[in-house]
C-alpha cells in the first residue's frame, strides 16, 4: 500500500504537484507507475514551454503502453529532470521523490487548492482498485 | 475437399458433443433474414491441376517472348534459386507476425540482418523491418518530417516519381499537409534556385528521388545543407536500390525512404514489394514501422524481439505513428537473402554491369538519327530519349517486333510527350540492345 | 507433461549468429554472367563525388552458408505448416502450395506494371475474376484491389466515405469505432482526418444500439464495426444499426477480418454494409510469411464507385485496362497497383472451392465451437453469447493464483503450439482470443484442448511453472524492458581496441 506524501496535491490522471513559492514540482504518482510497469521512456516538454492546466504536458512509456501526461496547473516549465533521459526506471523506484518530471512556474496559485489532497486521492485510487 | 482435414463422421462426433444437431444451429446468432439462401455463384472448384492449367493460359496472354525496356520504379534484375529455396521453407512461408519472440527468432534475426543491410546501403543509422513499398514509405517519411518539425509545408521535387507524388497527395490532403513543386532544371535535376526561391520556415521536407525518375542523380549534400539552413529536413527516396551498390549514399539525408524490389523480388505486375525507411537514431521513436531490436534472456542468451511497440496501432490506436500492421516480412527476407547472396563483391559487380549496359545502349540509341539524350547529369541505369515525334506511338510500332519500348512519360510529363525513359539492366544482352537500336531508328524512318 | 501432450517443437538449439559475424573478405555467393559490352569506370561515369567504393561492413559469404544461415533460423520459428496457431481474428489457416506455384509462373511474376494492356491480358483477366468472385462473396457492387494491407483498405474505405459526404455537401466530423475494435480502425480514421469517438458495448458484448441512437447526428460520417464482432459474436441488430446510420446520412464500414465466418452463410452487402475491406492473407490464405505481404481489397455500394482509387480496372468492348485517371477519384492509394502476387494466390483458394467455400466456413465455426464446449468449464467465459468463428475466454479464474493470460499463453508455447491472442479486444481484461480455422483436424482440436485443460490444473497446482514459461525453447523469456530503454536495431562492426586495453 504506497503512502502518498499529505504535503502533494493530486489528480484524477495520476500527476502529483509539490508546491514551493510560485514553482510547482510535477510528478506520475506510485499508482500510475505500478499501472504502467517498467518505464522505458519519457517524453518531455521543452523548457519555456506554457500549458493551460488540462493539457498535454508529455507522455510515460513502457514496454506495453503509453501514457499522455497532463498538466495538473497552468504556467510555463522552468526546469525538466533530466535524469530521467538515461534513468527512466527511477519513475518505478521513486515516483514521488528523484522521478519529478517537470518543474512550472505557476500562472495561478489558486488553481492548486481544487486538486485532490492525500487522502481524497487514497480513495480514489482504493475504488478503482476495488471496482476492477 | 483436400484442404479441410475432418471426415463426416467426426463432424458428426464434434457436433454432438457441443449438443448440436446440426450445423445450421451453430449460425443459429444470425437472423434468418441476413442469410443467403442459395450457393455461391462462383467458378470451380477445380482440382490442383486444373488450377494451374488455367493460370498457365493466363501466363500465355502477357509479355512473355519480348524484350522489355521498362523501369521506371520497377526493375528487371537477376534473382537467384537460392532465395525461393529459403522463402519457400513453411518455417518462413508460413509463420505469423513475431509477436511471440520465443518462437520466432528465425524471423526476428533476419529482420534484423535486414535492417542492418538497409543501414548500411543507405549511410543512415536506423532502419525499420519494411513498409508496404517504396511510394508508401516516401509518403510516411513526408508525415514523419511533419511530426518531428511541426510544420506542414512540403517541396517535393517534379522529378519523384510521378505515382509517388499522387499517393503522398492523397494522404496528405487529409491531415492538412500542403505540396509545392519544384521543377527540374536543363541537367534533368531539381532546379536548386527554384528550390532556394520556395524554402522558407514552413517547410518540414524537401523531398526528392535519386537517381530520379529520370534516371538522373541528385546533389544530395548541396540539398542537404539547402534545408537544412532552413532547418527543414531532406528526405531522399530510392527506386532503383542496386544504385546503391556504385553509387554514394544519401548519408546528408535525414531521412531515407527505399524501394527494395530490385532486391530479390519479381516484378509482379506491380507487388507485392518492399519499401523500408532508413533515419537517423534520434528520430527513432517517431519513425512508423515494426522495429526487431536486440536483446537477452534470463540466461543471457542474445536475442532479438520487437520493440518500440508504442509506436504502434495495436497500442496508441488513434494517437499511433501510422495505421500500417501486415507490412511485407517475407519480401524483406527476400531481399535479405539476396543482398547476403550478392555480397559485398557481388553488388558492386552487379551494379556496374547495369552502369555498362546502360552507357552502352545511350551509345547504340544516340546514333540513332533525330534521337537526343536530353539531360545532362549522370544516370545510373536508365536514361530520357527524346524521339522526333510522340513516345507511345514509337511504342506501338516497336511492339510489334516484340520489344515492349522505353517508358512513355508524357502521361505524367505533358511537356515530354516525345520522350521515352530507357532502363537497361545486367539482364538485358548486348545483341537486345543493338536490336532495339535498329528498330527505333526503322520505326523512325518510317511513317508513325 | 504427459508423454501424449509433448508435440513437434523445434528450436534446435545451433549456435548461429549473425550472417555479419561469419563474413570474411573474398567470399562470395553468387556469380554474375560475363559483361557483353565495354566496362565502364564509375569515376568516369558518375564523377568522382558520386562514385561508391563499396558497401562498408556488407556481408561476404558463401552460398553453402547462407543457404545453411537461413535454413537454422528457420528452425526456430513456429509455423502453419508444424501446427495450429489459436490467434483470434488472424485466421491462420493452411496456405496451399499450389498457390505458390502459381504466383511464380513465368508470364505473371514477370510482368512489369507498365506494359501495355495488349501484353497484359492474362494479368487483368486474373485480377477482374479475382474481382467478380470477391463481389459474389461479399454482396458488393464494385471492387478494388489495391490497398497493400488490411489497414490501407480501412483507410481506403474511410477516404471514399469523405469523398462520398463530400459530394453530398459535408464530409462530416466524427467516425465512431466500438471499445472491442482493432487499433488499426482508429488509427486509420484519424489518418483520414476525423475525430474518433468510441462507442461501448453492452452487456452481451454487442454494439449498444440505443447509445447509438443517442450519438448519431449529422456529425458523424460513419461507423466502423466488425462483424462478427471481435468476441467472434455476430451482431445480431446490424440490419437494424445500419438503418439507423442511413436515416442520418452515416454510413456503415465493416472492417472485414472475421469474414472466415460468414463466406458463403451471409453477405456483407446483404446487412446494410456500405463499405468494407477484406484481408487476403486472412480469409483467402495467403501466406502470412513472418508479418506479410498480404492485400486489403475494398468493396463498395454503387454510391461510392466514382469515387474509387485509381487505377481502376475496366471492361469496354471485352477489353480490360487500367484507367488511371478518373475525375472524382480520391487518388492512388500506392505505387503500380496491387499486390498482385498476393491477388494470384488468393484466386488460386477461390478456385479450389468455388461454391464449396461454405464448407469452410461451417468447419471453422464448427472447429470454435468445439474448443469452446471442451474448455468452457475451466475457463472464464465473460460473453455467453453464441460464438461464430472464435472464442474468447478469460483469465479470470487462473488470476486468483496470479497467473495471466501472457503466463497461459507462453506456458503454451511448451505444449507445442503457438499462443492465441491475448489481452484483445479491450472490453475483456485478461482476454484468451481463440480462433482454430477450418483447417484444424478433431485430432489437432483434441489436442489443444488437452494442452490447455493441462495448463488450467498447472495454474492450480504449480502456477510457478506457468509464470515462469516457456522452458522448452531454445530462448527464454526476452527482456524487452532493456531493448526498449536501450534500442539496439542494428549490428555494428565490433570496434577495435587499442593494444594497451
Amino acid at each position: 500500500m504506497a503512502t502518498y506524501p499529505t504535503d502533494y496535491r493530486y489528480t484524477r490522471e495520476h500527476e502529483w504537484v509539490s508546491v514551493k513559492d510560485d514553482i510547482a514540482t510535477i510528478g506520475i504518482t506510485d499508482y500510475a507507475q505500478h499501472e504502467l510497469g517498467d518505464v522505458v521512456f519519457v517524453g518531455m516538454p521543452e523548457v519555456g514551454t506554457a500549458l493551460k492546466a488540462g493539457q498535454t504536458l508529455g507522455s510515460v512509456e513502457s514496454v506495453k503502453t503509453m501514457s499522455d501526461i497532463y498538466a495538473p496547473v497552468s504556467g510555463s516549465v522552468v526546469e525538466i529532470n533530466s535524469e530521467l533521459a538515461n534513468a527512466p526506471e527511477k519513475i518505478n523506484q521513486d515516483p514521488h521523490g528523484a522521478a519529478w518530471l517537470v518543474r512550472m512556474k505557476l500562472a495561478d496559485a489558486t488553481e492548486v487548492s481544487t486538486l485532490l489532497d492525500a487522502a481524497a486521492y487514497q480513495a480514489f485510487v482504493a475504488e478503482k482498485d476495488s471496482s476492477a | 475437399m483436400r484442404y479441410l482435414p475432418k471426415s463426416p463422421s467426426e463432424r458428426q462426433e464434434m457436433l454432438a458433443s457441443i449438443g448440436a444437431g446440426s450445423i445450421e444451429e451453430l449460425f443459429a446468432s444470425i437472423p434468418a433474414a441476413l442469410r443467403l439462401d442459395r450457393p455461391l455463384d462462383l467458378p470451380g472448384p477445380l482440382s490442383e491441376a486444373e488450377i494451374i492449367a488455367w493460370f498457365r493460359a493466363r501466363a500465355e496472354e502477357t509479355s512473355l517472348g519480348y524484350t522489355s525496356f521498362l523501369g521506371g520504379g520497377v526493375y528487371n534484375h537477376l534473382r537467384s534459386v537460392v532465395t525461393d529455396a529459403i522463402l519457400q521453407r513453411g518455417e518462413f512461408l508460413t509463420s505469423y507476425t513475431p509477436y511471440q519472440a520465443e518462437i520466432s527468432q528465425g524471423t526476428l534475426q533476419a529482420i534484423f540482418e535486414f535492417q542492418t543491410l538497409v543501414c548500411q546501403l543507405t549511410g543512415q543509422e536506423v532502419a525499420n523491418a519494411s513498409m508496404w513499398d517504396g511510394s508508401t514509405a516516401t509518403t510516411e517519411a513526408a508525415l514523419m518530417a511533419a511530426r518531428l518539425t511541426g510544420r506542414r509545408r512540403l517541396l517535393v521535387a517534379r522529378t519523384l516519381h510521378p505515382e509517388y507524388r499522387e499517393v503522398l497527395a492523397t494522404y496528405g490532403r487529409h491531415i492538412g499537409l500542403t505540396a509545392d513543386e519544384i521543377p527540374y532544371s536543363p541537367s534533368g535535376q531539381i532546379d536548386r534556385e527554384r528550390l532556394g526561391a520556395a524554402l522558407n520556415d514552413e517547410c518540414a521536407a524537401v523531398i526528392v528521388q535519386s537517381p530520379n525518375f529520370f534516371g538522373v542523380l541528385e546533389e544530395i549534400p548541396e540539398l542537404a545543407e539547402m534545408a537544412h539552413a532552413r532547418k527543414a529536413l531532406l528526405v531522399v527516396a530510392i527506386t532503383e536500390a542496386v544504385s546503391l551498390g556504385v553509387v554514394r549514399p544519401p548519408a546528408e539525408a535525414d531521412i531515407v525512404a527505399l524501394e527494395t524490389q530490385s532486391f530479390g523480388m519479381a516484378p509482379s505486375f506491380g507487388g507485392p514489394y518492399a519499401g523500408v525507411i532508413a533515419t537517423r537514431e534520434r528520430f527513432v521513436r517517431q519513425m512508423p514501422g515494426r522495429l526487431a531490436g536486440q536483446t537477452t534472456d534470463a540466461t543471457g542468451r542474445r536475442g532479438f524481439v520487437l520493440t518500440l511497440a508504442t509506436r504502434e496501432q495495436h497500442i496508441r490506436r488513434e494517437k499511433a505513428t501510422s495505421n500500417i500492421c501486415t507490412n511485407q516480412a517475407l519480401c524483406a527476407l527476400a531481399a535479405t537473402v539476396h543482398l547476403c547472396l550478392l555480397g559485398k563483391e557481388g553488388l558492386r559487380e552487379l551494379a556496374l554491369q547495369n552502369l555498362a549496359k546502360a552507357r552502352f545502349a545511350a551509345e547504340e540509341i544516340g546514333r540513332v538519327p533525330r534521337v537526343r539524350l536530353p539531360f545532362s547529369a549522370p544516370t545510373f541505369n536508365e536514361f530520357v530519349i527524346e524521339l522526333p515525334r510522340s513516345a507511345r506511338l514509337a511504342n506501338r510500332r516497336l511492339l510489334d517486333e516484340k520489344i515492349v519500348g522505353p517508358l512513355a512519360i508524357g502521361r505524367w510529363y505533358p511537356e515530354l510527350t516525345k520522350h521515352g525513359l530507357v532502363c537497361v539492366t545486367e539482364t538485358m544482352p548486348r545483341t537486345e540492345i543493338e536490336r532495339f537500336a535498329t528498330e527505333l531508328r526503322e520505326v523512325l524512318a518510317g511513317p508513325l | 507433461m504427459s508423454e501424449t501432450n509433448l508435440r513437434a517443437g523445434r528450436n534446435i538449439s545451433l549456435n548461429e549468429g549473425l550472417i555479419f559475424e561469419k563474413s570474411a573478405p573474398g567470399k562470395r555467393a553468387f556469380e554474375l554472367p560475363p559483361l557483353d559490352v565495354p566496362p565502364v569506370d564509375p569515376v568516369a561515369a558518375l564523377g568522382a563525388a558520386h562514385a561508391r567504393e563499396s558497401v562498408e561492413g556488407f556481408p561476404e559469404v558463401s552460398e553453402i552458408e547462407v543457404l545453411r544461415h537461413f535454413t537454422r533460423l528457420s528452425s526456430w520459428n513456429y509455423s502453419i505448416d508444424l501446427g495450429m496457431y489459436p490467434l483470434g481474428s488472424c485466421t491462420m489457416k493452411y496456405n496451399p502450395r499450389v498457390n505458390e506455384f502459381v504466383a511464380r509462373l513465368e508470364g505473371l511474376a514477370t510482368e512489369h506494371p507498365y506494359q501495355p494492356p495488349e501484353v497484359s491480358r492474362g494479368c487483368l483477366a486474373i485480377m477482374r475474376t479475382l474481382e467478380k468472385c470477391l463481389l459474389e462473396i461479399t454482396g458488393m457492387d464494385a471492387c478494388t484491389l489495391e490497398p497493400a494491407a488490411g489497414a490501407q483498405g480501412e483507410l481506403c474505405g474511410l477516404l471514399l466515405i469523405r469523398a462520398y459526404l463530400e459530394s453530398q455537401g459535408s464530409a462530416r466530423r466524427k467516425v465512431l469505432i466500438p471499445d472491442s475494435a482493432h487499433g488499426t480502425n482508429p488509427a486509420t480514421a484519424t489518418i483520414a482526418g476525423y475525430e474518433v469517438q468510441n462507442i461501448r458495448s453492452d452487456a452481451a458484448g454487442q454494439i449498444d444500439v440505443e447509445a447509438l441512437k443517442s450519438i448519431v447526428n449529422e456529425d458523424v460520417a460513419a461507423l466502423m464495426v466488425t462483424n462478427p464482432s471481435t468476441l467472434g459474436v455476430f451482431e445480431q441488430r446490424i440490419a437494424e444499426i445500419a438503418e439507423i446510420l442511413h436515416a442520418h446520412g452515416a454510413l456503415l464500414y465493416m472492417d472485414g477480418a472475421n469474414m472466415n465466418a460468414l463466406a458463403g452463410i451471409a453477405r456483407p452487402g446483404d446487412f446494410g454494409v456500405d463499405v468494407m475491406h477484406l484481408n487476403l492473407h486472412k480469409t483467402f490464405s495467403t501466406p502470412h510469411g513472418g508479418g506479410g505481404p498480404g492485400a486489403g481489397p475494398v468493396l463498395v455500394k454503387k454510391i461510392l464507385e466514382p469515387f474509387l482509387p485509381v487505377p481502376v480496372l475496366v471492361e469496354k468492348n471485352g477489353k480490360l485496362s487500367l484507367e488511371t485517371h478518373r475525375r472524382t477519384s480520391i487518388g492512388r492509394m500506392r505505387a503500380f497497383g496491387g499486390n498482385f502476387g498476393v491477388l494470384v494466390r488468393a484466386l488460386a483458394y477461390t478456385l479450389a472451392y468455388g461454391p464449396g467455400m461454405r464448407q469452410a466456413t461451417e468447419d471453422a465455426v464448427l472447429n470454435a465451437n468445439y474448443i469452446r464446449r471442451k474448455l468452457e468449464d475451466v475457463y472464464e467465459l465473460p460473453y455467453k453469447s453464441p460464438s461464430m468463428h472464435e472464442v474468447v475466454f478469460s483469465d479470470a479464474r487462473q488470476k486468483k493464483n496470479g497467473v495471466n493470460t501472457m503466463d497461459i499463453a507462453k506456458r503454451l508455447i511448451d505444449y507445442g503450439f503457438h499462443p492465441y491472442t491475448t489481452a484483445f479486444p479491450l472490453i475483456v481484461p485478461g482476454a484468451l482470443m481463440i480462433e482454430p480455422t477450418e483447417s484444424e483436424s478433431k485430432e489437432e482440436c483434441d489436442a489443444f484442448v488437452e494442452a490447455m485443460r493441462a495448463i488450467a490444473a498447472e495454474a492450480e497446482t504449480n502456477p510457478e511453472i506457468v509464470k515462469t514459461a516457456p522452458h522448452n525453447t531454445r530462448i527464454g523469456r526476452l527482456d524487452e524492458v532493456t531493448a526498449a530503454r536501450k534500442p539496439i536495431l542494428r549490428w555494428r562492426p565490433p570496434v577495435n581496441r587499442p593494444p594497451s586495453e
